[in-house]
């Protein structure tokens, strides 16, 4: 019941109080009464009604005063002050009840101020411990961040499923450098939080390191796997990896995540080869000369009476000799002042690990059943693991080819210094000349192909490797000789010991990543976004305008990622409209000697993978990509938002749903805005904006949002 | 009648000296260039060893040693491998594929000339 109502229903009491006693006490008395008795108590009342209805009036009026007053006071303002509570409560926690009313009222005002002004203590205390909280989290996110950007190496850390997390300046830098073709323009789209670092390193390289480092693990050993890997464009990378431990169920280690540092050493490799041409030049080089001499001084020294003419040969000999290897000497100790030390990252392992490595991937790649015969488990060899077994297996799978193998067997034996790794398989003879292309042609297994050939894994190992029969088994082998390697033992616990801790300077959780893969269902807040936006010569592509400049930054986690950009003028092949200059501010000048639409729209098309696009008025920039799809053979199909559209869709009674007119709607302040990059920008920080005030209009997910675009009045312009 | 000997080697200051030193020790001497024409001079001079250098253009030493090693006809031919290459995984393989020797340069001519009769049991 309304207090309103209530007080109606107070005075109506009131009233029936004043007068009820009295005519039911006269009814009572009436019915009790006789006839002559009745008239003169009429006579009676009639004289003195007016005085006593003027006084029942009066005090009805007093009491109803009286009742007023009490209810302003007590119902009214204790209404209000529930009302100025509730503002304290939520709004304004520093306004404060104004002490009114009877002295009971302003008790209770005065009470609820003393327990707002305790409650806004504590909350200022709170407020002050959360800030120090983050300011101390801050401090050591930035105390990581600048120790990982004074390394001198490139680290990635990614998840398990290859995400990249976290990356270092260095990362960026250097996969900047080394993105070919396309990509250099993009300035190293490929590297950035949340894509898949299997853009960048092979894949099954890197799932072969962390089956090492599983390994490793399960042995006890330092979990740590380093591989060589060539990119596209024929860079050599040394990675080394070792994984993010995080404490399981039952108290165990697992691997959360991994740490990648990225060298990149084809330069030191080259430097390398020159100096292995070096030091060939200075043994191989210097044994034949050297033979030479012996020969000649040893057939003076043994036939002292030979005649002049043979005898001033044999000296010529040592002659030339002698001052071929001055030359050679002086040559290579040149090359070898500016040589530097570098080698292809061998590893301890025992060698019956590769061929476990290799049996299992036989069976799973080629379905061909192995076997072992004698095999030395002791054997440790300095290997490169991965290479060593993609070996083996492209072997298997030629022999398979060319015999159709039933059976594969392994051995293993040693003898002095050197391991014997044999693949064993009955069947006829082969020739050498097959063996020969085997040995020299790059390795292919099915679809999967290395730019090595078996040569380059054997000399990379220092070893060697030369098919033989067994005549009376009626079976061959290929023999794998590889140099024994004295085992690791010491050292191996203790470092261990330590590294289990988790790392003092940082304490943010990394993984909790989510997949960000596109799925329109998924809420707005979870998807991975590219928010672009372009320069055109004009307002009419189909009339022939041209894109001139495509500019474009990454939402990830709910974040506009402002390092992860896209940025580059394109060559329009078309002149410049001069009226159109002062719109996008770019001249003649600028265009020329930058690449077109052909070379810059394949690298934006990498850089947006996998995200959802986003623009300001996207279906006017759709228009040129999709104009452009016939003649680069790209198509953008990933769902397209509209910031455009969804401001109608929050604001639908606004009259203006301009760029610069919702930034000022939605109280964004920006720096400058002139160029493409910086309205991609403006956009998506107008989109962060947007996500809550889609939510408030039951706009949750991507579905949601373009279905609620797609109805707006603005939705059916085209282009 | 004394052994014939096919002295393989592309370097004519090595040759010059294992020439001079096989003749004066007894042999009949043959000389090829490279491999290939290693292979036609085993066919028509049939020594009874050769003096093989691994690196050689056209086919290297292995190559040809393979090559005579394949047919049966050449089982009783000793071969001896002369090489600057000194690793251990060469040895290794000279021998495995048929090689009764591997001798690596710089040698001792006598101990060669002692190694190439013990072979041609000629001592």
């Amino acid at each position: 019941m309304k207090a309103k109502h209530r007080f109606i229903a107070a005075i109506i009491v009131l009233g029936l109080l004043m007068t009820g006693p009295f005519c039911v006490t006269s009814l009572l008395i009436w019915l009790d009464m006789k006839e002559a008795e009745r008239e003169m108590l009429t006579q009676l009342l009639l004289q003195r009604l007016p005085i006593g209805t003027i006084m029942t009036l009066f005090g009805f009026g007093i009491g109803v005063l009286v009742l007023h007053k009490l209810f302003k006071q007590y119902v009214e303002g204790l209404l209000r002050m529930s009302e100025t509570l509730r503002l304290m409560l939520g709004a304004n926690r520093n306004f404060r009840v104004t002490p009114e009313g009877p002295p009971e009222v302003q008790q209770l005002a005065i009470a609820a101020n003393d327990l707002a002004e305790q409650r806004n203590q504590l909350m200022d205390d709170v407020d002050a411990q959360i800030a120090r909280a983050k300011a101390s989290v801050e401090e050591e996110k930035n105390r990581l961040a600048a120790l990982m950007s004074e390394l001198a190496q490139a680290v990635v850390v990614c998840n398990l499923d290859g995400r990249i997390l976290l990356y270092n300046n260095r990362a960026r830098l250097q996969f900047k450098a080394l993105a070919q073709g396309p990509t250099s323009v993009s300035g190293g789209a490929l590297i950035g939080l949340g894509r898949s670092i299997f853009s960048i390193l092979d894949k099954s390289q890197v799932e072969h390191a962390q089956e090492v480092i599983r390994g490793r693990l399960a042995g006890g050993k330092t979990p740590i796997s380093n591989f060589i890997t060539s990119t596209r464009g024929g860079q050599l990378l040394r990675v080394q990896m070792v994984p993010v431990l995080a404490a399981g169920n039952d108290g165990e280690q697992t691997m959360s995540g991994l740490v990648l540092t990225v060298e990149n050493i084809t330069r030191s490799l080259e430097q390398e080869a020159r100096r292995d041409q070096v030091m060939h030049t200075l043994t191989e080089g210097t044994r034949a000369s050297l033979g030479n001499i012996r020969a000649a001084v040893g057939n003076l020294i043994d036939y002292p009476d030979m005649d002049t003419d043979l005898r001033e040969r044999f000296v010529k000999v040592v002659d030339d000799e002698a001052a071929k290897m001055s030359r050679s000497l002086d040559q290579t100790m040149g090359e070898f002042s500016d040589s530097m030390k570098t080698r292809w990252p061998m590893e301890d392992i025992l060698a019956i690990d590769i061929i476990a490595a290799a049996e299992r991937r036989i069976n799973d790649k080629l379905k061909l059943s192995t076997k072992c015969e004698e095999i030395d488990d002791a054997l440790w060899i300095k290997a490169d693991s991965y290479s060593l077994v993609f070996a083996l297996t492209f072997l298997a799978s030629r022999l398979q080819d060319h015999y159709e193998l039933r059976e594969l067997r392994f051995r293993l034996t040693c003898e002095g210094k050197l391991a014997y790794l044999d693949l064993i398989w009955a069947g006829p003879a082969m020739s050498s000349e097959t063996f020969y292309t085997w040995e020299m042609d790059a390795m292919q297994i099915g679809s999967e192909s290395s730019p090595l050939s078996l040569r380059d894994v054997i000399d990379r190992h220092g070893g060697e490797i030369w098919y033989q029969r067994e005549k009376a088994a009626h079976r061959a082998y290929f023999r794998f000789v590889l140099p024994l390697a004295t085992p690791e033992v010491a050292g191996e616990t203790e470092e261990r010991q330590r590294g289990t801790g988790r790392p003092e300077y940082y304490d943010f959780d990394l993984f909790s990543t989510r997949d960000t893969t596109i799925d329109l269902d998924r809420k707005l807040s979870d998807l991975a976004y590219t928010v672009f936006d372009t320069e055109t010569t004009g307002l009419e592509p189909s009339n022939g305008d041209e894109i001139i400049q495509i500019g474009a930054a990454r939402i990830v986690n709910n974040r506009l990622l402002r390092q992860e950009i896209f940025d580059q003028i394109v060559d329009p092949e078309i002149p410049l409209k001069p009226e159109s200059i002062p719109i996008h501010g770019i001249t003649e000048d600028m265009v020329l000697g930058k690449p077109n639409i052909d070379i810059v729209l394949p690298a934006f098309h990498a850089f947006c993978e996998d995200t959802v696009l986003i623009a300001h008025n996207a279906a006017f920039d759709m228009r040129f990509l999709q104009l452009k799809e016939d003649r680069t053979g790209l198509r953008f199909t990933q769902p397209v938002l509209d910031t455009l559209l969804l401001s109608a869709v929050i604001h639908p009674n606004q009259e203006s749903h301009k760029l610069d007119v919702i930034l000022e709607r939605l109280g964004i302040k920006i720096g400058s805005r002139h160029n493409a990059l910086e309205d991609a920008w403006a956009t998506g920080e107008v989109f962060l904006k947007m996500i809550p005030l889609l939510e408030e209009k039951g706009i949750v997910t991507v579905r949601q949002a373009i279905e609620a675009s797609a109805k707006t009045q603005f939705a059916r312009v085209t282009y | 009648m004394s052994h014939k000997i096919l002295i393989v080697d592309d370097e004519p200051n090595i040759v010059i000296s294992l020439e001079f030193l096989m003749k004066k020790e007894g042999f009949q001497i043959a000389v090829a260039g490279d491999g290939e024409e290693a292979l036609a001079k085993v066919a028509s001079f049939a020594p009874d060893l050769l003096l093989l250098d691994v690196m050689m253009p056209k086919k290297s030493g292995f190559e040809v040693c393979e090559a005579l090693r394949a047919d049966p006809a050449n089982s009783a031919l000793k071969i001896v491998m002369l090489t600057a290459k000194g690793r251990e995984t060469e040895v290794a393989k000279g021998l495995a594929i048929g090689a009764d020797a591997y001798v690596t340069k710089p040698f001792s001519t006598k101990d060669l000339v002692v190694r190439v009769k013990e072979l041609l049991g000629a001592a």
